[in-house]
């Protein structure tokens, strides 16, 4: 699992890669590894009873994505209507995931130098699904924990 | 590894496979020729293509083998046990160094002198056979294969020189493979094709109708264009394909089957049983994938029923038993789905140990046991850890026990539930589905989103009506406090609004009637009220991410031709998850919520139908079980004609007698709602004064009956209501409602054995009326008692779902032997499946009768009568 990479966060860990994405103006980061695809608006079929967290179901050239919605996952406010939304698709135990994020911006390499761990005084939607942190010049990044994050029926 | 090798091994394999079938068979039938030439053909194959492959050792073994069976098959050995194990044991000493082949490319090193020697003995007719080798295998098994595969066996040093200790014997075999003529290998044109390219062809096979569908679609909006023949001809060029394709896919069960009789025959001398394996159902065939998969399960299942379910040859004599116990494995088709039925006849499920285990574990209070059913309690061997065994043997009891099977059969959407009587046995029913990839599915509309529903469980479409007309009442949906039901075809269908149940609030109310989507669950009907329903089309089910499995409703998800993600309802789910038909398919009922906890006994709900008669909106409703209930009608006052004291009214054309439920009936409303219980063409109302709902819930009659025409009171829906006797009031309306077809000289004895209290109180009166002398027992021990009394009787009706001993034990019991062995026996049971008649047959019934059908019961009872040999 390509997740792996971070294992001991915080240790000698050299130059990572990362999809970075934008929730809720928070920038986040996904391991680039784990990301097997970037999509644009798409169209979700809504599933009846799923739990909120699920936002639907989208066919990716043939193959069938389960949508999570990350905005109701951490817990933030549902985006402003008219927003195009974009996913991030990871795949887990041979099934594919769609994260829904606000925005999908580039992929960066950060040195290890920069990681911290998860400050604990994140709030627990935040510092259950994340991995650490990174210092950037301007901003931060969280390393978002897609394992976690995929975990909905667990906790739901 | 070279191609040669590889298909070698694959051929070994499956010959080996073969082979320990056939050695058992052999040993049960030593004089079988065919079965012997066959064996001996095999082993023959094995060493003459590993002599061209250069594979010394494993010729040699296969080699001296042979010498022994080339003797067997002259006659001048004679195959008895003790030989059949030398030559078991030759053979799983090539399977180990076939499993060293296959791990490492290469022989793997070890010493068959001892066994060679033996084997050589053996085939000179010496008969002090096995001493030189120990039972279980090569001598000293040391790990030095540090490769991942199967562990090899291998001697500490390397390969000793061969001693070429096989002088061979006095006849020298007949080498040629002389096929017998008969011989099952000898047709069959086939090639091997690897798995993997199957499983692709499937895949493209999937997308390819899915693009073919999609070329349909685009086809219909235009009209007469140059694509549509040539497209109607990929169109069944594709389906032809698909079929073929999943055609190479399905295997008989029997093959996942091969292993057994060795296992079991192994296990047998192991444990000191004598077992008797019946295999029926073997050419059942199910998808390739699946078979592979429940494999393990069913094989750790039959061991366990070997080794915890039978009991030891002593004890099985003491509790009056043949010495040699049963495992019956039987797999056939039910309603899309295939059942495999694991059935021994040992000693049943522990109900005790269970229980104490349970308690000792935490797994539920006391006070929940006390509510809980024997099979409940049971099925928590299917808990996590849970292993029964007071010993842990080498067998099985190492706590990784049926709740490893309940997983491995969840996972492919397959359910597990056991019925277990101390004494007679213990059955496993897994239930696992075709899930051919392909389904041929119902595309339909509710509150704005689009489903998917298989063809195979929609019985009919209905358009329900605007119901104008008051004679039309088919089609009109009617509501029950707010309960919607159908009436179709004089049967109430109950329904469920497709919307409402998966909690949709999207689409706005269309113009158009809704259409009903009739379902069969099991035995049960019901109708899924629909917005619109459209074609219907392939679909490739495609199974749910995991984090939806827990929504039962829906068992798969697909992309339709036009691209759309839909979602595949699951009628099973849905039927459960509202409660319809729970009570007749106990198999049906999911293994989690079963163990998920005692606090509902769904096994036994019955849906009712509430309403009130005399008395006032406080007082304590009544019920009666809907599926006795015909239609439910509103009968204008003024329609109703009284005739000296009885009352009636021209219904359908004809005269339905009425009989007010209580004598206080309100009158003053200008229309009397009506219960109508039909039989046949002829018809009776019971007027009531309001219908109150219908509900769900366990019928259990806790007050005997305070007034006649009720059968005492229930708690249902968290109120005391009183239960209507049907039976009275049919009786009461019809004096020969149960009249027999024939009258008998006298009144003919009948034992009624029926658990429930309410159909107790339902048979007796049913069968009173109907001129016979009826005797009513509550359990089958019980009726038992009375045959060792001596009672006699002209005919036993018996329920099948009973706790201790159910009916199929019970006619088991009751044909072993006694005085009642002759006696005709008809089977009562919620469940009226061809499946279930042929299962109640099998047990020793005469007739199998659906628990609320009167008119079949009296039919079959009469029939039964009529029988000449009833003693």
């Amino acid at each position: 699992m390509s997740t792996d990479l971070l294992a001991r966060p915080g240790a000698e860990a050299g130059e990572r890669q990362f999809v970075t994405l934008t929730l809720a103006g928070q920038m986040c980061g996904v391991p680039v590894l784990a990301v097997r695809d970037v999509l644009g608006e798409q169209t979700i079929a809504r599933i009846p009873l799923a739990p909120p967290e699920v936002a639907g179901s989208l066919n990716l050239r043939g193959r069938i994505v389960t949508a999570i919605d990350l905005r109701r996952r951490l817990r933030l406010p549902p985006a402003p209507p008219g927003t195009r939304r974009m996913s991030v698709v990871t795949e887990q135990g041979g099934e594919l995931y769609a994260l829904l994020v606000d925005q999908v911006a580039e992929v960066i390499s950060l040195p290890g130098a920069a990681f911290e761990p998860t400050p604990p005084t994140l709030p627990a939607a935040w510092a259950d699904y994340s991995r650490g942190i990174y210092r950037l010049e301007k901003t931060l990044l969280v390393v978002l924990d897609v394992e976690r994050l995929l975990a909905v029926a667990q906790v739901a | 590894m070279d191609d040669l090798l590889v298909e070698f091994l694959t051929e070994t394999n499956e010959n080996l496979a073969e082979l320990d079938v056939a050695l058992v068979r052999l040993e049960t039938v030593p004089d079988d020729a065919d079965t012997l030439s066959r064996i001996f053909r095999l082993v023959h194959t094995i060493k003459g293509t590993c002599g061209f492959l250069g594979l010394p050792r494993l010729e040699r073994v296969a080699h001296a083998g042979e010498n022994v069976l080339s003797r067997m098959r002259d006659g001048a050995l004679r195959p008895d046990p003790a030989l059949i194990g030398l030559v078991l044991t030759a053979l799983d000493r090539i399977k180990a160094i076939v499993a060293g082949l296959a791990a490492s490319g290469t022989e793997p090193g070890g010493d068959d002198a001892a066994l060679i020697a033996a084997l050589d003995r053996a085939a000179t007719g010496e008969t002090t056979t096995a001493e030189a080798e120990p039972p279980d295998g090569p001598p000293a098994p040391t790990l030095t294969d540090t490769q991942a595969g199967p562990t090899v066996p291998m001697a500490p040093a390397p390969t000793p020189p061969v001693q070429d200790a096989a002088p061979p014997p006095a006849a020298p075999p007949r080498a040629e493979p002389t096929a017998a003529p008969a011989g099952p290998a000898a047709a069959a044109q086939t090639i091997r094709v690897g798995v993997d390219v199957l499983d692709d062809l499937m895949t493209l096979v999937s997308e390819l109708v899915l693009t073919r569908n999609q070329l349909l679609q685009l086809a219909r909006t235009q009209e007469n264009g140059a694509f549509t023949v040539p497209l109607q001809r990929l169109s069944h060029i594709t389906s032809d394909l698909q079929e073929g394709v999943m055609k190479t896919r399905m295997q008989p069960i029997g093959n996942a089957w091969n292993k057994l009789p060795r296992i079991l025959r192994d296990l047998a001398l192991e444990l000191g049983k004598k077992i008797d394996l019946v295999l029926l159902g073997a050419e059942t065939e199910l998808d390739r994938q699946i078979l592979e998969l429940i494999k393990d399960p069913l094989t750790h299942m039959v061991r366990n029923s070997a080794d915890h379910g039978l009991e030891t040859p002593a004890e099985r004599r003491a509790a009056g038993k043949p010495e040699a116990g049963r495992i019956t494995l039987n797999a056939f088709h039910e309603g899309g789905h295939i059942v495999i039925e694991i059935a021994d006849d040992g000693r049943g499920l522990p109900v005790g140990k269970i229980r104490a285990k349970v308690l000792a574990q935490g797994l539920a209070t006391e006070a929940e046991l006390a509510g809980m059913s024997e099979t409940e309690i049971q099925r928590f061997i299917f808990r996590p850890g849970f292993s029964t065994a007071a010993a842990v043997t080498a067998v099985s009891g190492r706590g990784v026990g049926m709740d490893v099977v309940r997983t491995n059969v969840e996972r492919i959407g397959g359910t597990i539930d056991l019925k277990s009587a101390a004494g007679t046995g213990t059955t496993f029913m897994v239930k696992i589905p075709l899930t051919l990839a392909i389904v041929s599915a119902l595309v339909l509309e509710a509150g704005g989103e689009r489903f998917a529903i298989p063809q195979i469980s929609v019985a009919e479409l209905v358009r329900a009506g605007a119901g104008s007309v008051a004679e039309e009442t088919d089609g009109l949906i009617e509501r029950i406090n707010e309960t919607p039901v159908l009436r179709l075809r004089d049967r109430l269908l109950p329904l469920v609004s497709l919307k409402e149940l998966l909690q949709l609030e999207g689409g706005e109310a269309t113009e158009e009637p809704p259409t009903i989507v009739v379902t069969q669950v099991g035995a049960a009907m019901l109708g899924l009220i629909v917005d619109r329903v459209f074609d219907t089309e392939e679909i490739v089910v495609k199974p749910v991410a995991p984090i939806l499995r827990h929504v039962t409703m829906f068992s798969g998800n697909t992309i339709l031709g036009d691209g759309s993600v839909i979602m595949i309802l699951d009628p099973n789910g849905i039927a459960r998850a509202i409660g319809v038909g729970a009570g007749t398919t106990g198999r049906a009922e999911p293994a989690d919520a079963v163990v998920a906890g005692g606090a509902q006994r769904s096994g036994d709900r019955t849906t009712l139908l509430l309403f009130r008669a005399g008395g006032g909106a406080e007082d304590a409703p009544l019920a009666v079980p809907l599926a006795l209930v015909a239609r439910i009608e509103e009968i204008p006052r003024d329609r109703i004609e009284t005739c000296g004291d009885t009352a009636a009214t021209q219904y359908r054309g004809r005269l339905m007698p009425l009989l007010a439920a209580h004598p206080a009936l309100d009158t003053a409303k200008p229309h009397q709602p009506a219960l109508v219980f039909a039989d046949g063409d002829r018809s009776m109302g019971l007027l009531v004064d309001e219908i109150i709902d219908v509900v769900d819930d366990r019928l259990e009659i806790e007050l005997a009956a305070a007034r006649p025409g009720v059968l005492g009171t229930a708690v249902i829906a968290g109120r005391a209501s009183g239960v209507i006797d049907t039976g009275y009031w049919l009786t009461r309306a019809f004096g020969d409602w149960f009249r027999p077809a024939a009258a008998a000289a006298g009144p003919p004895r009948l034992l009624a054995v029926e658990d429930s209290e309410f159909f107790r109180a339902l048979l007796v009166p049913t069968l009173a009326a109907a001129g016979y002398h009826v005797t009513a027992t509550a359990s089958a021990a019980e009726a038992l008692r009375l045959r060792d009394a001596g009672a006699t009787f002209t005919a036993i009706v018996s329920d099948i779902e009973m706790p201790d001993l159910d009916g199929f034990g019970f006619a088991r019991a009751v044909r072993a032997g006694g005085a009642w062995a002759e006696l005709p026996m008809i089977a009562l049971s919620g469940r009226a499946t061809p499946a279930d008649a042929a299962a109640a047959r099998a047990a020793g019934f005469t007739e199998h009768v659906a628990k609320f059908d009167r008119a079949a019961l009296l039919g079959a009872v009469s029939r039964c009568l009529a029988l000449p040999a009833a003693a």
